[in-house]
C-alpha cells in the first residue's frame, strides 16, 4: 500500500490545559487516510470534528501524539509549519466572511501569493481555481462584497483551490445555501475531484450529502473516532449513528424498518438509485412465481 | 488564543456586597476613592486598608484577586515611588549616593502614595467583581439619569455599553476564526518587522469591519421588530430598590471616611 | 374567522444604484387564517424573505396592501401594535439578541412597550418557560448553543403575545440537534397557544410538519396546498431549484418505472407502510 497522505498516532487535543476550563477535544485518534479518497466527516457539534480537520493542516498543533502528511512528520520542524498549510488546504464554515480585496481576482490570488509563487503562475492558478467554482470573467474584476451569498462561497472555495492542495478539506461547504446553491457546491466539489484526483475531506451534518458524494465515512463521537470505513459499512450501523444523535438519511431510516417488519430488503442503502433498484429486483424476483 | 482572555471580571456570587444596589456600589466606590484621597497620615490609610480588607472578606474574593488587578500598573507604582523618594527632601537623611538623597519623609511619602493607588485599584476591582457588567451600566444609567435634562443621550449611551458587552465575546471569537481562516492560506502574522505585521492585519481586519456592520444591521432589525423607539416611555423588568443593607453598607463607609478624618486632624500629616 | 394576514397584489422593487429597478414581488397575494401553520419555501432570490418583511411592516408594500389584524400596514400610528401582532424571528441568533443576560433580552421587547415590571417579570418566566429555556434565564448569550441562542430569540418574540411568528430560515444556521430543538419549540407553539406560524424555509422535511406549503417563484405564488398536494408536483418543485422528501422522490421515482403508487406520501412512515404492502403483495 501507498503512503497514506494523512496518518495520525495516538492524537491528542486538549483545549486551555492547565486551567479551570481543560477539556480534551480529540483523544487518541490513529487514522489513516489514502491518497485520493473522498471521505465525509461526520459527528455532531462538540465531537470534535472541528478540532481534529484543524490538526490537518497545522493550525493546531496537538498536545500529545503524532501526525504525518504524506509521510512527512507535520511538527519535525515546526517553524515550516506553513510548507503543510499549502499542502492541506481548508475551506472553514461560512468562508464567505474572510474575503477581503478590492477584487474577487486579487482574493482568490491572496494564498498563492503567499506561496511566493510568479506572476505567470498565480495568474494561472487563480483562472484555473476560478473555472472550476464557474466564476465568469466579468465577476472577477468585481468586488467580492458586490456579489451574492452563493458567489461568495465559491470565490471563498476558489481562493483554496488557487493554492493547488493536495488534500482539500472543506468544513460545511453549503451550510445555509438552498437546495440549488448546494447541489451546485457539492457538484463542482466532485467534479473537481474526479478530475485532479485529489484527496477530499467533507465535514457535513447532512448524512444525504455524504451518501451522495462520499466513498468513505469518519465518524466521530466524544473526541474519538468511532468508525473510519467505506461508506456503505458506516451506514450499516444507522442504529448507532442515530444514537449519537446524528442523522442518518431518510432513504436509510425506511430501508432499516422494512428490514424489521422482516422484509428482505439490506440495510445498507443510502441514495434514491440503490433503493430504487432494490426494490426493483425484488418486485421481479416476486413476479416470477406468479407468473 | 483570543478567547482565554477573560472579559468583564465578574465573579457572580450570593454575597452582601453582590447583593448593594448598584448605584449605591457606585457612590461608595466614589466615596472610598474621596477617602484615600483626605487620608493624610498612615492612620488613615490604614482605615481605607481595613476597610478593603473586610469588603473582600464579605463578597468572598479571594486577596489573591487584588495581586492580579494590580500586576499590569505596577510599574506605574514603581515610577511614582521612586519619585516620591528620591526628591522629596525633608526629616533625616537615611542614605545619600552622589545627587541623589533618600530621606524620612521622601519615603513615608513614596510608601504612602503606592499604598493609594493599590487601595485604589483594589477598591474598584472589588467595584466589578461584585457587579455584573449589564448591572453596572444599569447603575450608571440612572445614577446619570437627572443629566437627561441637560439633553446627554444617558439611554443612548447606556444601551451602547450594552450592545458593546454583548457582542464582545462574539467579535472575539469571530476574529479568532478570520485569524485561522487567512492562516490556511497561507498569511503570515507572525515573522517580519513592524511595517509587514502591520500590513499581515488588513486580511483581519476588513472581514472584521463587514461583518460587525453586517451584525449592526442585522440587530438594528430584529430591535425594531421588537418595538424599540430610543429610551421614552421604557420601562424595566428588574426595578432598582434600596434596601436597609444599603443603608447599613453606606453608614459603614461614612464611618470610615469620618475616621479617616478624625485621624488626619489627630495625628501628624506626612507632607 | 377574519384572516391575520391578508396581502392584496404586492409589488416590491428593488434597486441597486446605476441599475434598473427589479422587481422582486409580482402582484402577489396571499391570506394567512390564525392558527394556521404554513411553511414558505422558494430559492434564494425568490421573494420569499421580501414577502415576509411585509408582514410586520419592516416593508411597506410600493404597490398593492398589506393588512396585519385588519390594520393597512402603511398606517404609522399602528406601527408598534402591528409589529406586537406579527412577531420576527431571523437567520442568525447571534445577531438578535440584544441583552447580555438571556432574562433581560427576553424582557427587551416589553421594556419598549412600556409594560409594568412585575408584569413583565410573569410574562417573560413563562415565555422562557414555553421555549424550554426557563433554566438557562441567568446564562450569558455566548454560553449557549445555537439551537439555545435561537429558541432564546423566540421566547423574546412570544413574550410580546404575538397572534403570528414569522421566521426567516431559523434554522439554516444550526446543527441537526438544534434544528430539531427549534422546530419542536415552534410546533408547540402553533399546537398548544394556538399562535399562528409562517415559516420560510430551505428544509423539505420541515415543511414537511406544516398544514400548508407555499412555493414562491420570482415573485408569484407558484404553488399553495397542503405539504402532500404541493410535494406531489416533484418535476415543477426540481425546475424552481427545490427538494422533495426522500420518501416523496423514492415512490416518485418507482412510479416513473411503471408503479401506481399513491403520489402523496411525505412521510417515512407513510413510505414505509406503502413499500410494505408493496413487497408483500410481490411476495
Amino acid at each position: 500500500m501507498s503512503t497514506p497522505v494523512i496518518q495520525t498516532e495516538n492524537l491528542s487535543y486538549v483545549y486551555s490545559k492547565g486551567t479551570p476550563f481543560e477539556k480534551t477535544a480529540v483523544e487518541n485518534v490513529n487514522i489513516q487516510i489514502e491518497k485520493g479518497a473522498f471521505v465525509g466527516v461526520i459527528g455532531h457539534t462538540g465531537s470534535g470534528k472541528s478540532t481534529l480537520i484543524q490538526h490537518f493542516n497545522g493550525l493546531l498543533a496537538p498536545t500529545s501524539g503524532k501526525i504525518w502528511i504524506d509521510g512527512e512528520d507535520m511538527w519535525a520542524n515546526p517553524k515550516e509549519i506553513r510548507k503543510f498549510r499549502f499542502k492541506v488546504g481548508l475551506v472553514f464554515q461560512y468562508p464567505e466572511y474572510q474575503l477581503f480585496e478590492e477584487t474577487v481576482y486579487k482574493d482568490i490570488a491572496f494564498g498563492p501569493t503567499n506561496m511566493g509563487l510568479s506572476q505567470e503562475e498565480i495568474d494561472q492558478r487563480v483562472r484555473e481555481a476560478a473555472g472550476f467554482v464557474g466564476l465568469t470573467e466579468e465577476q472577477m474584476a468585481k468586488s467580492p462584497f458586490e456579489l451574492s451569498g452563493g458567489q461568495k462561497r465559491r470565490v471563498a472555495i476558489a481562493g483554496v483551490l488557487a493554492m493547488r492542495p493536495e488534500v482539500l478539506i472543506l468544513d460545511e461547504p453549503t451550510a445555509g445555501l438552498d437546495p440549488r446553491g448546494r447541489e451546485l457546491i457539492l457538484g463542482q466539489i466532485q467534479e473537481y475531484h474526479r478530475r485532479n484526483g485529489n484527496t477530499i475531506l467533507l465535514v457535513s451534518h447532512s448524512m444525504e450529502d455524504v451518501a451522495k458524494y462520499a466513498q468513505k465515512a469518519l465518524v466521530m463521537n466524544d473526541s474519538r473516532v468511532f468508525m473510519y470505513d467505506d461508506v456503505d459499512k458506516v451506514f450499516a450501523h444507522a442504529g448507532e449513528i442515530e444514537q449519537m444523535g446524528l442523522s442518518v438519511p431518510q432513504i436509510t431510516r425506511i430501508f432499516l424498518r422494512l428490514a424489521q417488519l422482516g422484509y428482505p430488503v439490506s440495510s445498507d442503502v443510502y441514495t434514491i438509485e440503490q433503493a430504487k433498484a432494490q426494490l426493483m429486483t425484488l418486485l421481479k424476483k416476486g413476479e416470477r412465481p406468479n407468473a | 488564543m483570543l478567547k482565554d482572555i477573560t472579559i468583564g471580571q465578574y465573579f457572580p456570587g450570593k454575597s452582601i456586597v453582590h447583593r448593594l444596589d448598584p448605584r449605591m456600589k457606585i457612590i461608595l466606590t466614589v466615596l472610598f476613592i474621596i477617602m484615600l484621597f483626605t487620608a493624610n497620615n498612615f492612620a488613615g490609610m490604614g482605615v481605607g486598608i481595613l476597610f478593603l480588607v473586610v469588603g473582600y472578606l464579605v463578597s468572598r474574593i479571594p486577596f489573591s484577586m487584588i495581586g492580579k488587578s494590580i500586576k499590569p500598573v505596577v510599574p506605574i507604582i514603581v515610577f511614582t515611588a521612586v519619585l516620591n523618594m528620591f526628591f522629596i527632601e525633608g526629616g533625616r537623611v537615611l542614605f545619600e549616593i552622589w545627587v541623589l538623597k533618600i530621606t524620612t519623609e521622601g519615603l513615608s511619602l513614596a510608601a504612602m502614595m503606592a499604598l493609594r493607588i493599590i487601595c485604589l485599584i483594589a477598591g474598584t476591582s472589588l467595584l466589578t467583581y461584585t457587579t455584573s457588567p449589564i448591572a453596572l451600566t444599569d447603575g450608571i444609567e440612572r445614577l446619570m439619569s437627572p443629566l437627561k435634562h441637560l439633553k446627554v443621550p444617558v439611554h443612548e449611551l447606556a444601551m451602547m455599553m450594552t450592545i458593546a458587552l454583548r457582542f464582545i465575546p462574539t467579535l472575539i471569537e469571530e476574529t479568532d476564526k478570520i485569524m485561522s481562516a487567512q492562516k490556511a492560506r497561507g498569511a503570515d502574522m507572525e515573522s517580519g518587522g513592524v511595517m509587514q505585521r502591520a500590513k499581515a492585519l488588513v486580511p483581519i481586519l476588513i472581514p472584521l469591519f463587514v461583518s460587525s456592520f453586517r451584525r449592526a444591521e442585522e440587530l438594528a432589525l430584529a430591535m425594531e421588530c421588537r418595538c424599540y423607539h430610543g429610551g421614552e416611555g421604557r420601562t424595566r423588568m428588574k426595578q432598582l430598590k434600596l434596601s436597609y443593607l444599603d443603608f447599613v453598607c453606606c453608614g459603614f463607609v461614612v464611618f470610615c471616611l469620618l475616621a479617616t478624618i478624625v485621624c488626619n486632624n489627630l495625628l501628624p500629616s506626612v507632607y | 374567522m377574519d384572516s391575520i394576514i391578508v396581502a392584496d397584489k404586492l409589488n416590491f422593487y428593488y434597486q441597486n444604484e446605476g441599475e434598473a429597478p427589479q422587481r422582486v414581488l409580482k402582484d402577489l397575494s396571499i391570506q394567512i387564517a390564525p392558527g394556521e401553520f404554513v411553511a414558505v419555501l422558494g430559492h434564494n432570490g425568490s421573494g420569499k424573505s421580501t414577502l415576509a418583511k411585509h408582514f410586520n411592516a419592516i416593508l411597506l408594500p410600493q404597490g398593492g396592501v398589506c393588512y396585519v389584524n385588519g390594520i393597512d400596514t402603511r398606517q404609522e400610528d399602528k406601527l408598534f401594535e402591528i409589529r406586537q401582532q406579527v412577531g420576527m424571528v431571523f437567520q442568525n441568533p447571534d445577531n438578535q439578541i440584544v441583552a447580555t443576560i438571556v432574562e433581560e433580552d427576553v424582557a427587551f421587547a416589553l421594556e419598549n412597550m412600556g409594560v409594568e415590571p412585575s408584569e413583565i417579570r410573569r410574562r417573560v418566566d413563562e415565555a422562557l418557560r414555553s421555549v424550554g429555556m426557563y433554566e438557562f434565564r441567568e446564562h450569558a448569550p455566548h454560553q449557549l448553543s445555537g439551537g439555545q441562542k435561537q429558541r432564546v430569540a423566540i421566547a423574546g418574540i412570544i413574550a410580546m403575545r404575538p397572534r403570528c411568528i414569522v421566521l426567516d430560515e431559523p434554522t439554516a444556521m444550526l446543527d441537526p440537534r438544534g434544528r430539531q430543538e427549534v422546530m419542536r419549540t415552534i410546533r408547540r407553539l402553533n399546537t398548544e397557544f394556538g399562535i399562528t406560524v409562517v415559516l420560510i424555509t430551505h428544509y423539505m422535511d420541515e415543511a414537511a410538519q406544516c398544514d400548508r406549503v407555499v412555493v414562491v417563484d420570482d415573485g408569484v405564488i407558484l404553488l399553495d396546498d397542503t405539504p402532500k398536494q404541493v410535494f406531489s408536483h416533484v418535476e415543477e418543485l426540481k425546475k424552481v431549484g427545490l427538494d422533495v422528501p426522500q420518501a416523496t422522490e423514492l415512490i416518485y421515482e418507482l412510479n416513473r418505472e411503471g408503479l401506481s403508487l399513491p403520489r402523496d406520501i411525505i412521510s417515512e412512515e407513510e413510505c414505509v407502510t406503502v413499500l410494505a404492502e408493496l413487497l408483500s403483495h410481490s411476495r
